[in-house]
């Protein structure tokens, strides 16, 4: 047998180089603890199957794990142009920036760390707010459900970490940029707590130094919204067109708090998104809104569950999405109501808009109710670009690239009106004219 | 100023179907035209074709403005040559405000060599202009937050296409049934408001089966379409006459043209079913 250890055996994703990040770690004792019990749940499963309901529709053939190698701690990160779009006109309250998973920019504005707030790596504040982390760390992600969740439990190198104590008002946006460099690796984790009563804006949004970048993220995310709290999320993900992205993202929200949560998803040549809101107090409500633009042949999968747990709840959940090219969008919607959680009104949407003859989006929306006094209404179309709108554009001077843009813009315009940032309303509107293909 | 639209020997056929059969017509700046016809005769489909709609395919023949053969030109180079069709049904944009449509419109058509991405007419100067064209059409200034012919009721959409006709000022106007859906105060508003804005100011080109459009906007030339020709051409009085007798002498007197519309109609039916 051969004794030849290539350089890829001794620092990919396998055990050797999970032991080896190991060595090169300091975490608490109880965050080696789980990644080890992570690890093992990952050597312990098989990769998704593609029978499995979530998976079915995703193909996975492309990609090679032993692709990519997890980065070392010890080294500095650099990510140079990778763009920033959520900032213009925004007078932030702090930012934190990522560049291959490791927090590299930290800063928060005095008046708010002088209430209590923290906000910065989640490494650091693993080590310096050990019980508040643990509290709360990979809480409501199952590390069981596909080898995803266990591998980003093992392996995360860095992230984000947000505390608001109770009563406090964050009433600056708190601003979180993630690089990722061409053929490199992202493992973060997100971990937002908000005490009753807390307040706050979070823009997140990830990129890569060129449109067609490759890479892989494999991130978490876990939002904490204790009771009358409000906490307004937007996430913008964008990276390059070469980049494999899964995510698991949660959040749980309590009695009479309010969760505003936008999605932009534009990057990446295929992405798996779990999206789970949990609404778990009494009066608990949540609006999310989805928009997706896609082109070449991107493959973006969104699975939302809007699980309602408790009486007089409200979910709103809205994704629209435009494809162009040969992309296509999955969008699973599934509407879940336990006993008791009467007085529910939950409501879910997914209007796709085709560019193109060859893109393709399917829709799945589905209710499961167990409670009795509920009222849950979903719906989804789908359906190609009206010729006749884009003559009547260009029949008032519009190029025909203009006249797309301007029905495109109009499409997503229901979700504007429900973003109530106006910053990110017009980062949008850049990003998505910009996404817009020249036809010819 | 003179500008010169000329059509000549114009064959339109839609999804293979010919429709018109040899149209030719020339309109100047300054000038006001009427077309009638019977219904299917062609005539939306005229102006359909000079607008440079991708459907209506012109398999023969030319369209020249200013003596420049734009038969091949995309619909937005007409409109930025100053090429403008009030539509007999048009559409809704979803989620685009009517100003902002307008806005950018209008600096395409007044910049023809705008480039993409350039900047638009500053949001205060086009404000201004536009309120002060809204309140001369007597239109309510909460129209320009709506969105563009969303949910308008018939005679607001006519409205609509109207202001816009005010916004781009263009050479050549053709209005296709802009006074059909409204009630008769609309009608004399319209009418009124179209005088105002097109005559001696652009060539207008009316199709209407009404007499009010015309009383306001007395035409110099009548023409009458069937079976997608036009078949007589004549003076103010001819329009008065189809109004107050209808198309029997005209069908009578074309028979091969009205076995021609006929012919389109039975086919009209035939999909229809
Ligand atoms: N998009 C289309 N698809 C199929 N047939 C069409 C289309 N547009 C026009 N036609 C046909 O061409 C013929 C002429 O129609 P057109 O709309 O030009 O008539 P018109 O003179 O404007 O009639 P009206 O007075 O009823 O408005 C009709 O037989 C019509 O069915
Ligand atoms: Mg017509």
């Amino acid at each position: 047998m051969s004794t030849t250890i290539s350089r890829n055996d001794l620092a990919g994703f396998n055990q050797a180089g999970f032991d080896q990040m190991l060595d090169r770690r300091i975490d608490p004792v109880w965050i080696t603890q789980a990644r080890k019990d992570a690890w093992s749940a990952f050597e312990s499963m098989g990769w998704p199957n593609p029978r499995d309901e979530n998976w079915m529709r995703s193909d996975l053939r492309g990609f090679k794990l032993d692709r990519y190698q997890p980065i070392d701690e010890t080294e500095t990160q650099s990510v140079e142009n990778a763009p920033v779009r959520l900032l213009q006109g925004v007078d932030v309250g702090g930012s934190l920036r990522s560049e291959n998973g490791l927090v590299t920019l930290e800063s928060l504005d005095p008046k708010y760390a002088a209430q209590g707030v923290i906000f910065g790596s989640l490494s650091r504040c693993a080590r310096e707010h050990s019980e508040l982390v643990k509290k709360h760390l990979h809480s409501q992600i199952d590390i069981h459900v596909d080898r995803f969740a266990a591998l980003q439990a093992a392996m995360w190198t860095d992230g984000y970490f947000l505390y608001v104590p109770k009563n406090v008002v964050v009433d600056k946006p708190l601003h979180i940029h993630a690089a990722m460099g061409d053929g490199k690796v992202d493992l973060t984790h997100m971990l937002v707590v908000l005490e009753e009563g807390a307040e706050t804006t979070i823009l997140f949004e990830s990129s890569s130094p060129s449109d067609d970048a490759g890479g892989f993220h494999c991130g978490g995310l876990e939002l904490v919204l204790n009771a009358r709290s409000n906490l307004r999320f937007v996430g913008l993900q964008d990276w390059g067109c070469g980049a494999w992205h899964f995510a698991h993202k949660r959040a749980r929200v309590g009695q009479d708090a309010n969760l505003q949560w936008t999605i932009a998803a534009m990057g990446s040549r295929f992405a798996q998104v779990d999206q789970q809101v949990a609404l778990v107090g009494p009066g608990a409500s949540s609006h999310v809104n989805g928009v997706m633009f896609t082109r070449d042949k991107q493959h973006l999968t969104y699975n939302t569950i809007q699980q309602h747990s408790a009486p007089h709840c409200t979910s709103d959940f809205l994704y629209k999405a435009v494809l162009q090219d040969r992309s296509r969008t999955v969008w699973r919607g599934m509407i879940k109501v336990d006993v008791g959680a009467d007085k529910t009104d939950g409501y879910q949407r997914n209007d796709n808009l085709l560019l193109s003859d060859n893109a393709r989006a399917d829709s799945i929306p589905g209710l499961e109710i167990k409670a009795d006094d509920v009222r849950c209404t979903h719906g989804s179309t789908s359906g190609r670009v009206d010729e006749e709108l884009i003559f009547y554009a260009q029949s008032r001077g519009f190029t025909r690239v203009e006249a797309v843009r301007l029905i495109v813009t109009g499409f997503f315009q229901q979700i504007f009106d429900r973003v109530t940032i106006e910053s990110v309303r017009e980062a949008l509107g850049v990003a998505i004219a910009r996404q817009v293909r020249q036809y010819e | 100023m003179s500008h010169i639209l000329r059509i000549e020997n114009l064959h339109v056929a839609v999804d293979g179907k010919a429709i018109l059969r040899g149209v030719n017509l020339e309109m100047k700046f300054g000038e006001t035209h009427a077309m009638m016809g019977p219904n299917g005769s062609g005539k939306s489909t005229l102006g359909l074709a000079i607008a440079g709609h991708p459907n209506y395919v012109i398999t023969e023949g030319t369209i020249t403005l200013d003596g420049e053969d734009i038969t091949a030109w995309e619909a937005d180079q007409r409109a930025r040559a100053g090429i403008f069709m009030a539509f007999q049904r048009p559409v809704a944009i979803p989620g685009v405000k009517t100003a902002d449509f307008l806005r950018h419109a209008a600096t395409n058509v007044r910049r023809p060599d705008r480039k993409e991405g350039e900047d638009l007419i500053p949001m205060r100067d086009f404000r201004k202009e536009l309120k002060a064209k809204m309140s001369q059409l007597k239109i309510d200034t909460e129209f320009a937050r709506r969105y563009v012919n969303d949910g308008f009721s018939g005679g607001e959409m006519k409205r609509a296409e109207i202001l816009t006709m005010a916004m781009l000022s263009p050479k050549f106007s053709i209005l296709d049934e802009t006074d059909s859906g409204l009630d008769a105060d609309a009608v004399k508003l319209a009418s009124a408001s179209i005088a105002e804005i097109g005559r001696d100011k652009m060539g207008l080109l009316i199709i209407t089966h009404h007499d009010k459009l015309l009383e306001h906007n007395p035409p110099q030339f009548t023409h009458v379409m069937l079976g997608g020709r036009i078949v007589e051409t004549g003076g103010a009085e001819l329009a008065r006459e189809l109004h107050d007798h209808g198309y029997e002498r005209i069908r009578k007197t074309y028979p091969d043209a009205e076995a021609a519309n006929q012919e389109m109609l039975a086919k009209e039916e035939a999909v229809v079913v």
